[in-house]
């Protein structure tokens, strides 16, 4: 679904992204793990149009995508998280996810002041969209809450929400699990599965914790140095040589065996 | 009697002039607090973007004038103002097109925005000048007084008079019509709202999907908009000088980040402290105090603060105080 060719971002004289290519087949939940510092955040932006890449090439089924600004990709359905939530923090959290789809008829100037019933019509339906994905969240009782006062775990969720706001083809999740506590964690594990089965969202997901990674990803892709590493299933991912030492340490290659 | 007459003295020569004057940097305060939310620079442009609308309102009064149209007691530059404002639109968006969008393009940092932003100021400058003349211009016609000192005196009795410009008083009713309608949209339309997002969380907005160069241009709409109606009324109150917007820039800026720049409600409420520390200030307040106080405690001299020369004191030394302990603003806004 999405081909990444011989990707190179450099900032200054660093290489933070140095000549990735991977792909990522549709209706598959894909992994990237990697060090801190590996790349896997830059790539994400590359590929989401935040930053444009030095050189080489991203396409998205066959369509080359490679830096265009990201209101565009949103609405050929590539959406992204990040690592660090974000949100507008002056609006309710059902203003926030009511913000999202595109393309709404209040959008024009025109229809701001003259198309008013259309809109009403209009944004009532997208409430009771926002209602639903909330309560799919579990954070239904916050719906009129300032986006500002969220939890950061809370704030992740909403971030997750706010990809169901539209019909997303592809999702990039960058840390969505970080400083989140191990029921939410869960709950946002089982909104992917869902969205991923009952919708065919394709995601990527970055994460640290190998039990989330291992339960929900298959591919896994490592990323060191601004390279990609290695790909392949979590049990190939963990027994690879290259991986264990530049990324998950000796200590869980010994946990592993004394496991055994 | 005393504290009713000291209360007239105080009305006419404070109160009401301040608050049309508030009025009028409430609405120039919007337009600078809007840009720096949404496109995220200081604009030194917006006091000459003011000049350029009034010159358009002021050949367009001139016109209909010629032609015999008018409101009665009404200023005729009531109608000539969505002329103004249009061709304050016009330019921003040829300025923003030509110029600002280049720089966007590069995504250059904020401080070259704000010196783009001067050279800009200087163009326009020079092109209202151009337009109208150096010299001073007036276009207000109409009723001048809804109440004149005479009148008042008449009808109260009280040895002090009050006087009520129709200017004032439509200075007032005019920013309140502008500023309800600018809360309206941003509050409760999706452009105003994808506005508000933007002006949150620039990077959230663009992966929303919101289109940044729709709401940049819906951005320079209104503030096009804002900034020729303040000129206009400015100028209605207070005469027509092509330099005297440039000045303005001061008090103006002042007041947007006394009330916190970004932030539309401290945009109004600083226009106001403003508006009121300056003329209060540089009011002798004797004849005030002289009803006021008993005889022997009355003031020899004037108690005059500062001469209207130094006004612009008053703007720099609020915003200096402002930005040493709380440089957000009243209203919280982002710090400069």
């Amino acid at each position: 679904m999405i081909r990444v060719a011989s990707l190179h971002k450099q900032f200054g004289g660093f290489h933070a992204v140095d000549g990735a290519s991977l792909e990522i087949s549709k209706g598959s939940i894909t992994g990237l793990i990697g060090p801190n510092g590996a790349g896997k955040t830059t790539l994400f932006n590359v590929i989401a149009g935040v930053l444009k890449p030095t050189s080489g090439t991203v396409t998205m089924e066959g369509e080359d995508i490679t830096g265009l600004p990201p209101h565009t990709l949103f609405h050929k359905g590539l959406l992204r998280t990040f690592q660090i939530a974000h949100e507008f923090h002056s609006m309710s959290v059902r203003e926030n996810l009511m913000m999202v789809p595109g393309g709404q008829s209040g959008e024009t100037l025109w229809n701001a002041w003259f198309g008013r019933g259309r809109i009403a019509e209009e944004e009532r339906r997208l409430a009771a969209k926002a209602d639903e994905v909330l309560e799919f969240l579990t954070i239904d009782h916050l719906a009129d809450e300032k986006a500002g006062n969220l939890s950061g775990g809370q704030k992740k969720l909403l971030e997750l929400g706010r990809t169901m706001m539209v019909d997303a083809r592809i999702v990039f999740l960058d840390e969505v699990g970080a400083g989140v506590n191990r029921t939410l964690l869960n709950t946002i594990a089982d909104a992917i599965l869902r969205l991923n089965r009952e919708r065919g969202y394709t995601f990527v997901v970055i994460e640290h914790d190998m039990d989330f990674i291992g339960r929900l990803c298959d591919p896994v892709i490592v990323m060191a140095e601004g390279k990609v590493l290695a790909e392949g299933t979590i049990g190939e991912i963990k027994a690879n040589e290259q991986v264990i030492e530049a990324y998950l340490g000796t200590g869980l290659k010994n946990r592993d065996k004394v496991g055994a | 009697m005393d504290a009713l007459n000291a209360l007239v003295v105080f009305a006419n020569f404070v109160l009401i002039p301040a608050t049309a004057y508030g009025a009028q940097l409430a609405l120039g305060a919007l337009g600078v607090t809007l840009i720096y939310g949404i496109l995220r620079f200081s604009n030194f442009a917006h006091g000459d973007t003011m000049a350029f609308g009034t010159a358009v309102a002021i050949l367009a009064t001139w016109a209909l004038q010629a032609a015999g149209i008018g409101l009665g007691p009404l200023p005729t530059a009531l109608l000539a103002l969505p002329v103004g404002i249009l061709g304050a639109m016009a330019l921003v968006l040829l300025t923003d097109r030509g110029v600002y969008r280049f720089y966007r393009a590069q995504r250059v940092k904020p401080v070259i925005f704000v010196i783009v932003s001067m050279g800009v100021m200087f163009v326009y400058n020079g092109l209202t000048r151009f337009v109208i003349g150096v010299d001073d211009q007036r276009f207000a016609d109409g009723e001048r007084f809804v109440i004149s000192v005479r009148e008042f005196r008449e009808a109260t009795g009280l040895a002090e008079g009050l006087a009520l410009r129709t200017t004032q008083l439509l200075t007032v009713v005019v920013a309140i019509i502008a500023v309800a309608l600018l809360f309206w949209f941003l509050n409760r339309t999706r452009t105003g709202k994808s506005m508000r997002a933007f002006s949150d969380n620039e990077d959230l907005a663009l992966l929303s999907g919101i289109n940044p160069e729709r709401v940049v241009l819906v951005t320079w709409l209104i503030v096009a908009a804002l900034a020729a109606t303040a000129g206009v009324l400015y100028g209605l109150d207070k005469g027509f000088k092509p330099f005297v917007y440039f000045q303005l820039l001061l008090p103006i800026f002042a007041a947007a980040i006394v009330g916190g720049l970004g932030n539309p409600l401290g945009a109004i409420a600083g226009g106001f402290v403003i508006a009121f520390a300056e003329v209060t200030i540089t009011y002798p307040l004797k004849r005030v105090l002289g009803y006021l106080l008993p005889e022997s405690l009355e003031p020899d001299g004037l108690v005059q603060l500062l001469t209207t020369d130094y006004k612009f004191a008053v703007s720099f030394g609020i915003l200096l105080v402002v930005l040493l302990f709380r440089p957000t603003g009243l209203f919280k806004g982002k710090a400069v």
